[in-house]
């Protein structure tokens, strides 16, 4: 069994789970978008200064949502010992946090593009043509670093006593990075405040080495962390 | 060999991993859950093909023997080889032979029957055949296969996880309390599906609170006290 | 697994009684912490009354004495927990005084990291008129804080003590390799949207030799301060947990009674 085998079955299981479920419809996009309008109210619904942020409240909103997400995906595994069951079974670890993660990749992607309409909607927000590439690369190895720390902080705090509050601990210092990196990129291909298009390609370097690194890092180190 | 309090002398225990060594190979033992020392000292052994049945009062550590054996829970202290490998350096090896139906059942409630023991079987790379006809032998195949597990009875449920384990072809099976919340159907068909398990070669390891009826199937019975084996009956 | 180590004096597997020492001092430590002292007093003396004023800073320039030094320590506290997590998992031993190195290691690194964001803050209102600039060294260094709090935390999360090491150890090599991502996301940052001023003032700093020399003391003094605590937090991390696993002994001797009362 490869590992990229049992990564595709678990991610595509996880995926089915959230579909039947509707917790994403139902509770994690109404938080998301919530946090978007209270974001517009203290800032005194000021449009000049919520154009200019917007990025940066995209990818918080993102962050917050993430932590929903990734304790969602492990509750799932924990609520009937399906992640014993797993350990028992011998499936590859590095494939586990591969299939989580791709999960969760697939999950955030839809959240952001919500996200981002909502910005549109909400904070005046315009996407102009010449950015989309640079926002779709973005996009997608900012949420694949993302993906990978949750996964992995997930799966350490999944069924320890206080997880609600190690996950985000963990979490949230680690994601930092993609945090300014993620803004500032997105910030340039949306061209918000005086952010010219080629800043952001280094910004895109920078989101894809901390994607290989929590990546990389997380899948070898995921067997100890969840064993025992 | 047997079942006495620790510190036995050391027994020639050359064991194949496949063959006829014995299965379960504990010396003194000791797990902890927490500071708890679950197991105290557990000295044991299996033969392959045994069914062997553990009694003892709640807490007396048979949850935490089972899931010892199943590599979930670490050897804090003595040796314990399973299927031939020595858990404390080998679990991996271990771990696909062994099946293990605890408390928790191990489905995902917002899948389907079918869908369940398909993503379990697929894990370790079970046939559709396989996937099949283990659903068929618990009878989860037809009309329930397309149910949502959190429709389930407890007894489908049950059945459900069973299924799977059979699917993932265990050589060892270790079973807690399987028969609770069966039905009197289900808990005949589980008897024979473990005598049927047991003369096909694999080894079943059952905690039971419902001694008639364990005794019955069992081929031979450990009594476990303050996590360490007592005395042991061969019937 | 048993757990001993690294003397071989401890946790008697049948509960007898080995009496390890009650102290966690031995010669070596009473010479490092004897050259702390002196090291410190060295440093007092020649921050507060040798060493001259600064020109631009004045007397605010004396911080830096303890600034400077209090997070070269941090970042060899935090190097030294990784370099001991890489070991403890890389070995075959998987010996849990490795592990115990990397903890009392970050529990130091996080309180001089502390000490260094209370000092360079006052010195930043000092010198800048404000608290807190969001400087790159700054910014990394606060994320830096709360990512090695999270390390503390995985610490304490309870289980087997192979457990413990085995979670934080892989989470100490993570949090490093943080270190450098933090800092060049930071960096490109600011220098994207310079603020000016801040970076020309801290280039100002003209160091004399007096000045330079006291931070080498500086420097030299906490170093021996954290070798110093280190060897002491180890020694006591062991002791506690020779404590837990004879606590272990005296709960497996009731276990068996009350087995063998029935």
């Amino acid at each position: 069994m490869s590992t990229w085998r049992v990564g595709w079955l678990i991610a595509r299981k996880d995926l089915r789970i959230e579909w039947r479920s509707r917790v994403i419809t139902n509770q994690v996009l109404p938080f998301a978008f919530v946090t978007m309008v209270i974001f517009g109210i203290a800032l005194d619904a000021n449009t000049d200064v919520l154009e200019l942020v917007a990025p940066g409240l995209v990818w918080l909103a993102t962050m917050f949502s993430l932590l929903l997400l990734v304790q969602r995906a492990f509750s799932v595994e924990a609520d009937d010992g399906a992640l014993d069951a797993m350990r028992v079974a011998g499936v590859d670890a590095r494939g586990i946090f591969l299939g989580k993660a791709i999960g969760l990749v697939v999950q955030l992607l839809v959240l952001e593009v919500l996200l981002l309409c909502a910005a549109m909607v909400l904070y005046g927000e315009t996407i102009r043509l010449d950015g989309v590439v640079l926002l779709v690369t973005t996009m997608v190895s900012a949420t694949c670093g993302l993906a990978a720390v949750g996964t992995l902080y997930g799966g350490l705090a999944a069924g320890s006593k206080g997880r609600e509050t190690l996950l985000p601990l963990l979490t949230l210092p680690a994601v930092a990075p993609v945090l300014i990196g993620a803004t500032r990129a997105v910030e340039s291909a949306l061209g918000t405040g005086v952010a010219e298009l080629s800043e952001g390609w280094q910004w895109v370097s920078l989101l894809t080495v901390f994607a290989v690194v929590f990546g990389v890092g997380g899948a070898l180190a995921f067997g100890p962390l969840i064993d025992e | 060999m047997s079942a006495a309090a620790p510190s036995e002398p050391p027994a020639a225990s050359a064991v194949a991993s496949d063959g006829s060594g014995p299965v379960v190979e504990l010396r003194d033992v000791v797990a902890t859950l927490g500071n708890f020392p679950a197991l105290s000292g557990t000295t044991m052994h299996v033969d392959q093909g045994e069914i062997v049945l553990l009694r003892g009062p709640n807490g007396a550590g048979k949850t935490t023997l089972l899931r010892l054996c199943a590599g979930l829970v670490p050897v804090v202290r003595g040796t314990a080889t399973i299927l031939g490998h020595d858990l404390t350096v080998d679990r991996e090896r271990v771990r696909p032979h062994v099946g293990l139906l605890g408390h928790q059942n191990g489905l995902y409630a917002d899948l389907t029957v079918g869908e369940n023991v398909r993503f379990w079987g697929s894990t370790v790379g079970a046939t559709t055949i396989e996937i099949e006809s283990a659903m068929e032998r618990m009878g989860v195949a037809d009309r329930l296969e397309s149910v949502p597990v959190s429709k389930l009875s407890a007894g489908q449920k049950r059945r459900t996880a069973l299924a799977a384990l059979v699917a993932r072809r265990a050589r060892l099976w270790l079973l807690d309390e399987p028969h609770a919340g069966l039905d009197q159907r289900a808990r005949d068909e589980l008897d024979e599906i473990l005598t049927q398990a047991s003369q096909s070669g694999a080894t079943v390891l059952v905690a039971s609170h419902e001694l008639d009826r364990a005794e019955s199937l069992a081929t031979r019975t450990i009594d476990l006290i303050a996590g360490h084996a007592g005395s042991e009956s061969d019937r | 697994m048993t757990t001993l180590d690294p003397k071989p004096t401890d946790t008697p597997s049948d509960g007898g009684t080995v009496t390890p020492s009650r102290s966690t001092g031995t010669n070596a430590t009473r010479v490092i912490g004897i050259a702390a002292a002196v090291a410190m007093a060295w440093l007092v003396l020649f921050a507060l009354v040798i060493s001259p004023a600064d020109v631009n800073q004045g007397e605010s320039v004396r911080l830096l004495y303890i600034h400077v030094p209090t997070i070269w320590v941090a970042y060899l506290s935090f190097v030294v927990t990784a370099v001991a997590s890489g070991i403890y998992l890389f070995t075959k031993k998987h010996s849990l005084g490795w592990d115990r190195l990397a903890g009392a290691s970050a529990e130091f690194g996080v309180a001089f990291v502390g000490l260094t964001l209370i000092v360079g803050s006052l010195w930043g209102r000092l010198t800048w008129g404000v608290f807190w600039q969001w400087d790159a060294r700054l910014t990394t260094t606060a994320l830096l804080f709360v990512a090695y709090i999270g390390y503390l935390a995985v610490r304490r999360l309870g289980g087997s003590h192979q457990q413990r090491a085995k979670r934080s150890a892989v989470v100490g090599l993570l949090s490093v390799l943080l270190i450098p991502l933090v800092h060049w996301s930071v960096v490109i940052w600011r220098s994207l949207h310079q603020t000016a001023s801040i970076a020309n003032t801290e280039g100002d700093i003209k160091m004399d030799g007096t000045m330079l020399f006291t931070l080498f003391v500086g420097v030299v003094a906490f170093s021996l301060l954290y070798v110093w605590l280190v060897m002491h937090r180890t020694r006591a991390m062991a002791m506690e947990d020779m404590l837990e696993d004879r606590g272990l002994d005296v709960a497996l001797a009731e276990r068996r009674a009350e087995g063998a009362g029935r």
